[in-house]
């Protein structure tokens, strides 16, 4: 798998997105064009952050969930994650987003809370 | 006369230093480096990993090391985006180590802050796409002991931070 780029995994009404191993702005630029391309033709409710190949994450990485967590809080819909390191942990809490986007620590917890 | 004697002062800590550093033979005073690069987001990663290689020799956590390159990426992203546009320019960086402090200078040549209090306000920010959280200096703050912000419209801007490390 491309640790550099975003993967985006389609489950249903779910999407699940693998986020890059350094999640900066450099590596944020694309994100907002193809999340909005596959939110526009797939009807989602629930888009989950797999931060478990990510070693760091500055506030780019905030701006990103705080956009895609406005977008889905305005459709009814939810943002969950899972799989965050201990920078990554530390920034969400930093960045206020820890209080907004639920945390799980596998993929399986993340698929199936409700 | 005030600005001399402090340059005397400091003067003589180097000069007590470096014998200091006689006896074991070892250089271990004012430790430092500096390097210009280009302005190109893909060498926001290069920086922060730059600034970590180098404050390695502290003895840092993992956590003081996290913080520091979290820092050094939200200053080198402001100059990338905000400094120069995203069209690229000659971005500054310099590490320095004194006792158990450690300094990193992040400087641009570009369009520099107007309002520099409103820029640092938590969550302004003057994207209008909505990916942009605005809070760059915030982090900055937040993950270092000190944050100094100098502004000049039209001259660029220079971001001075420090952290003690270990302890």
């Amino acid at each position: 798998m491309n640790t550099n780029t975003f993967t985006y995994e389609p489950r249903g009404q779910m999407l699940v997105i693998h986020l890059p191993k350094e999640l900066d702005h450099h590596n944020c630029r694309n994100l907002r064009y193809e999340t909005d391309l596959l939110l526009s033709e797939n009807y989602i409710t629930r888009i989950i952050f797999d931060f478990s190949q990510t070693e760091f994450m500055d506030s780019s990485g905030i701006g990103v969930l705080l956009n895609r967590y406005k977008q889905m809080a305005g459709s009814g819909g939810s943002v969950v994650l899972y799989g965050a390191g201990a920078q990554v942990r530390r920034i969400l809490h930093v960045g206020g987003l820890a209080r907004l986007v639920p945390c799980f620590e596998t993929k399986e917890a993340a698929l199936t809370c409700s | 006369m005030e600005q001399e004697r402090k340059c005397a002062m400091e003067g003589e800590g180097m000069e007590q230093e470096r014998r200091r550093d006689g006896k074991n033979g070892e250089m271990l005073g004012t430790d430092g480096f500096q390097m210009e690069m280009e302005g190109f987001s893909r060498n926001e990663e290069f920086a922060r990993v730059v600034v970590a290689v180098f404050m390695s020799r502290m003895n840092p956590t993992l956590e003081e090391l996290d913080d520091v390159k979290t820092a050094v990426s939200e200053a080198v992203t402001n100059a990338v985006i905000h400094g120069y546009q995203n069209q690229g320019g000659k971005v500054g960086i310099a590490c320095s180590i004194a006792g158990n402090e450690l300094t990193v200078t992040v400087w641009d040549q570009g369009r520099g802050i107007a309002d520099l209090k409103k820029a640092m306000e938590p969550m302004y920010t003057t994207d209008r796409s909505g990916e942009r959280s605005g809070m760059g200096f915030s982090f900055m703050e937040a993950f270092m002991d000190h944050l100094e912000v100098e502004s000049c419209p039209g001259k660029g801007t220079t971001v001075r931070m420090k952290k003690r490390i270990g302890g």
